[in-house]
């Protein structure tokens, strides 16, 4: 079977720079997957491609197999969560949820709708207009509105960014089981690397128009392709051209019996409720930081300290 | 003194002289008798109020309205496609929205005479076609509710496009997308996205051309010739040849509380709070 979607060779050039440049993607069905990069990494531009809202410059996007470049959005069996919701404004819930029913000529319409409306848990909220709703209620509108036509694929565009952070991960969750639920093939864009480690199945970690690296969060975690992907993907000690992760990293007073090891002075002791960030500047004139268990004597500001870590902790790119 | 009452006393003091003493005159003369030589005199009366009902003038009020509304309609026909292009214009926006403007840089009254120039017997089209053996005879374009209805428009088009391009510029383009991403064609997104989300814009800019409509006089004077006569013209007879000082009052009276009423209703739909 040819994957939901394929990219291949995809770019998009604006006049001076690279929006997106030469992203080839696989993506199978029924799985979760992200893209996931700085503000200006092309990550949207990616996206919008895939919707049909931008053409590549060069290059094809396939869907199911078959070449989509000359098929315009509403042709496209794809559906997109915008960033904002983008939720019609003169439309009760209900409407804006029948609406692409109705464009489709579904005869059931409303009684779908009004399915997929209690399916995210907005039964007492069907009459109401969008400027009645608050954030969350608009973005399971929005996910409602496309899931209610069974897309074969359902792109996310920073759908969580607009909410506060506790609504935030009570929102992934909800992600997450409604496309377990669907059986739909997510395609989610972020820049939150803790949404889409927590997400993915398979994650893309975009850098200025590029994939830098494609696989597992454990893949990407712990075998990062690139400094960059170990850089955004979490904090990472640089001890020459070994780059450590803060919670590899090991903090003692006394010397440690290992020539893996660094010696600095403690600047800052930042507790963060589950754990503590000790700031070490060390010998070298770098900085790193050593995340320590709660219950752990941390050392006093100024302190001498070591810094060790285990060889197979170190990551080390080209 | 308050600074806020200070700020609002030379606008007071203008509106005071200007609209309020004026219109209380007005109205004071549609209670009055007619002079012999125009004017007013005494005793008070509603006789002019009565004579209005006159199937004459309901006759008159009727064709005002229906004048009226025909060429808000074709404000709204034209205008609309237009606003709409100049919104989606990306960065020439501002340059047709100039365009939109440039006969304002003309007294109404020099681009209404103009008409005059191009629609007559002799004048620019009929020479055109005469010339070119097309017709012998040259069309009747002037003095026809035609003219006046061509007049209307032409005067009251940038009324209708300004504000129903303000309410096009303001919509969410990922709304619009949205409804591509939902399946909606282009003809479906217009009807069933764009025209009912600015529906208060062009509300706003139907009533801006209504009202004058209902009341214009120049146009229908010039281009309809005596044939076309609108509310506006009766008013204004009245005043003049009729020296029926009185009448005309209340007929002005008429014609404003009507436009009051018809704006107050608008106010009180969700055009108000959304748009003005």
């Amino acid at each position: 079977m040819p994957p939901v979607l394929e990219l291949r060779g995809v770019s998009k050039q604006y006049p001076g720079h690279h929006a997106v440049d030469n992203v080839s993607l696989k993506l199978e069905s029924g799985g979760f997957y992200s893209l996931l990069g700085p503000s200006g990494c092309g990550k949207t531009t990616t996206l919008r491609m895939i919707g049909g809202f931008e053409q590549p410059s060069t290059g094809e996007v396939l869907l199911d197999g078959s070449p989509v470049n000359a098929l315009k959005p509403y042709q496209r069996n794809v559906c997109t969560v915008f960033q904002n919701y983008a939720l019609f404004p003169h439309l009760t819930a209900q409407r804006n949820v029948e609406f692409g029913l109705r464009e489709r000529g579904i005869r059931d319409a409303a009684e779908r709708a009004r399915r997929a409306l209690d399916l995210v848990q907005l039964t007492s909220k069907h009459d109401s207009m969008p400027a009645q709703l608050s954030g969350g209620e608009k973005q399971r509108v929005a996910l409602a509105r496309s899931l209610v036509l069974e897309p074969r694929l359902l792109l996310l565009d920073e759908p969580l960014a607009a909410l506060d952070p506790k609504l935030r991960k009570q929102m992934r969750a909800e992600l997450k089981s409604m496309q377990r639920k669907s059986g739909i093939t997510f395609l989610f864009v972020t820049h939150d690397q803790e949404e889409a480690l927590s997400l993915s199945d398979r994650l893309a970690v975009m850098n200025a128009g590029r994939i830098e690296q494609f696989g597992t969060p454990e893949d990407v975690y712990l075998r990062p392709a690139s400094a960059f992907v170990a850089g955004f993907l979490g904090a990472i000690n640089w001890f020459g051209s070994a780059g450590v992760r803060p919670e590899s990293t090991r903090l003692s007073e006394d010397a440690p019996e290992t020539s893996l090891r660094a010696r600095g002075a403690v600047e800052s002791v930042l507790f963060l409720g589950n754990c503590v960030h000790v700031n070490v500047k060390l010998e070298s004139g770098e900085r790193a930081i050593a995340e320590v268990a709660r219950d752990r004597r941390a050392p006093a500001e100024g302190e001498n300290v070591w810094l060790h870590w285990h060889p197979a902790d170190e990551l080390r790119f080209e | 003194m308050k600074l806020r009452t200070l700020f609002l006393l030379p606008a007071r003091i203008w509106m005071a002289i200007f609209f309020a003493a004026p219109l209380a005159i007005v109205c004071a003369y549609s209670f009055l008798t007619r002079g012999d030589y125009g004017g007013v005199e005494r005793p008070w009366s509603i006789e002019s109020y009565t004579r209005l009902i006159d199937p004459l003038y309901a006759g008159i009020l009727w064709r005002s309205l229906w004048i009226a509304a025909l060429a808000t309609a074709l404000c709204v026909l034209l205008g609309f496609p237009l606003a709409l292009f100049i919104s989606r214009a990306g960065k020439r926006r501002n340059l047709y929205l100039q365009l939109v403007l440039l006969p304002f840089w003309t007294s109404f009254l020099v681009r209404t005479y103009a008409w005059l120039f191009i629609l007559r017997d002799t004048g620019l089209i009929n020479t055109a076609l005469t010339g070119m053996h097309l017709i012998r005879k040259p069309l009747p374009l002037l003095y026809n509710d035609g003219a006046v209805l061509l007049g209307l428009v032409y005067n009251f088009l940038p009324f209708f496009v300004l504000p129903m391009y303000a309410a096009l510029e303001r919509l969410d383009p990922a709304v619009l997308e949205a409804a591509a991403d939902l399946g909606a064609r282009p003809m479906a997104i217009v009807w069933k996205v764009i025209i009912p989300v600015s529906a208060p814009g062009m509300a706003a800019g139907a009533v801006l051309v209504f009202i004058p409509c209902l009341g214009a006089f120049l146009t229908p004077d010039l281009l309809g010739g005596g044939k076309s006569v609108m509310l506006g013209n009766l008013i204004q007879n009245q005043f003049t040849t009729a020296r029926d000082w009185p009448f005309g009052s209340a007929a002005s009276i008429a014609l404003m509380l009507a436009s009051a009423l018809l704006l107050a209703w608008v106010m009180r739909t969700r055009i108000a709070k959304e748009f003005l």
